[in-house]
């Protein structure tokens, strides 16, 4: 078969699809993992004792299990215990539950990095725990946690492809189905690699660009390089 | 149907499925350092060129999802250039290690350039060449800033072996599937086996810290990081 006719009439329209459903993965995952690093994060760090165990017990399972393992779990484990999930919704809540984890360190880290005078100050000026937290505390501390997000964020784009393992037809899902159907292996996992690289690359590109959007002048980055 | 004679049962299997994990971790680890090191180092005393084209091979293996690598590697590189006859299991050891070689060459780059230039500048003045300051001086101070970075690419690997699944390595993953087709018990068995990953992981992770403490040179430490 003609070279150019399998590129641009089977394989880059069966990517296409499978790009939409990384997209749709990613575009699920990630606002919640990032919701449930900061909530993490701060459980820990400023919550009750047994509420700090339970985070720290959450992310030390999550981070010592692979994450296809959990993935496993919560789509072929769960039905035994009367949960079905869809493919789609198991792999979403996977990728929430391990990003979240791996968010939480580097929220955590971010939070241990604000001095303690910030909080004590804070409370001198009459603000509560809570408020001191979200407006004080966690605004600085999210800034310096961009760099450690963002690496997240892009392990989450390169992990979306686990979803194939468990029946989701992603992005690399796809360009294996046309690998198998027409023995093209090397041509489709090569340019399902360029679709990865790129996607990679225009989000660390876009992370950059919003870590110097963000930044307050005068707490430069060598404060966040610093802390690293 | 109880879960414990099960997994007794099938001990001998499950050992093994360690074994493969471990013997992909380990093989992952050792082609890191052999070729992260001189990459390192390529990248930090290279020529240009030099540094460039470990620039894109850095750049190629940490873009890529390490299912499309092994994909990649196991369907189509290997076999056309007449290496079909590899096993999986050794395929799935090669894609670890370059892979994380591309990883760990970026902390040993790290760590190279985190000791001071005077070092160099000190090493080539009392008439040491480039090569002996480089073995003498600058390595012995950069290994040891760059161990606990390194220390947490073993959970990496580890947790990313199971990911070997996909191209028919029978490691730990593979045996538990296998365990839940055959029993018909899935949730016990799937937690048995996360909670061997989880002793692997934190026990590996203690071993290099051990190691980390060992050589320790009292009075020159990062600290923990």
């Amino acid at each position: 078969m003609d070279q150019a006719v399998f590129l641009f009439d089977i394989l880059l329209p069966a990517l296409m699809q499978g790009l939409v459903i990384t997209l749709q993965l990613i575009a699920c995952s990630a606002p919640f993992g990032l919701a449930l690093g900061i909530a993490v994060a701060v459980g820990r760090q400023y919550g009750h004792p047994a509420i700090s165990w339970l985070c720290k017990t959450f992310v030390f399972l999550i981070k010592g299990t692979p994450l296809l393992l959990l993935l496993f779990i919560l789509y072929f484990g769960l039905p035994s215990v009367g949960i079905t999930l869809t493919a789609f919704a198991a792999s979403v809540l996977g990728f929430i539950l391990c990003n979240g984890a791996y968010n939480a360190e580097y929220v955590r880290g971010a939070l241990i990095s604000i001095k303690d005078g910030q909080m004590i100050a804070a409370q001198a000026l009459g603000m509560t725990r809570w408020q001191a937290i979200r407006s004080v505390i966690l605004p600085q501390a999210l800034r310096r946690a961009i760099p450690g997000l963002s690496n997240e964020f892009i392990y989450l784009i390169k992990y979306s492809s686990l979803a194939y393992m468990i029946t989701v037809i992603e992005l690399s899902g796809a360009g294996k189905l046309v690998a198998t159907k027409y023995f093209t292996y090397t041509e489709s996992c090569a340019v399902v690699g360029i679709v990865y690289l790129v996607l990679v690359s225009i989000t660390t590109v876009a992370v950059n660009l919003l870590e110097s959007r963000v930044a307050v002048p005068g707490t430069t980055r060598a404060a966040t390089a610093a802390q690293l | 149907m109880d879960v414990l004679p099960v997994l007794i049962e099938w001990l001998p299997y499950l050992l093994s499925g360690i074994a493969s994990t471990l013997g992909l971790v380990l093989a992952a680890l050792g082609l890191g350092v052999l070729l992260g090191l001189p990459m390192a180092l390529g990248q930090v005393y290279g020529a240009r060129p030099v540094r460039w084209a470990i620039g894109i091979y850095v750049w190629f293996f940490r873009g890529l999802p390490i299912l499309v690598l092994l994909f990649l590697f196991w369907f189509g590189i290997f076999p056309a250039i007449g290496l079909g006859d590899l096993s999986a299991f050794v395929v799935g050891a090669v894609v670890l290690g370059l892979r994380g070689a591309a990883y760990q060459s970026q902390i040993f780059r790290g760590a190279i350039q985190s000791v001071g230039e005077g070092q160099m500048i000190a090493a080539r003045s009392l008439g040491m060449s480039r090569s002996t300051a480089i073995r003498t001086v600058i390595l012995p101070q950069a290994m040891r800033i760059a161990l606990p970075g390194w220390s947490n690419e073993y959970p990496n690997i580890l947790t990313d072996s199971a990911v070997c699944y996909a191209i028919g390595v029978v490691e730990l993953l593979t045996i538990t599937s296998r365990m839940v087709t055959q029993t018909h018990i899935t949730m016990p068995i799937y937690l048995a086996t996360a909670g061997i990953f989880i002793i692997l992981n934190y026990g590996g992770l203690k071993l290099l810290h051990r190691l980390e403490a060992k050589i320790a040179i009292p009075g020159f430490g990062t600290g923990a990081m």
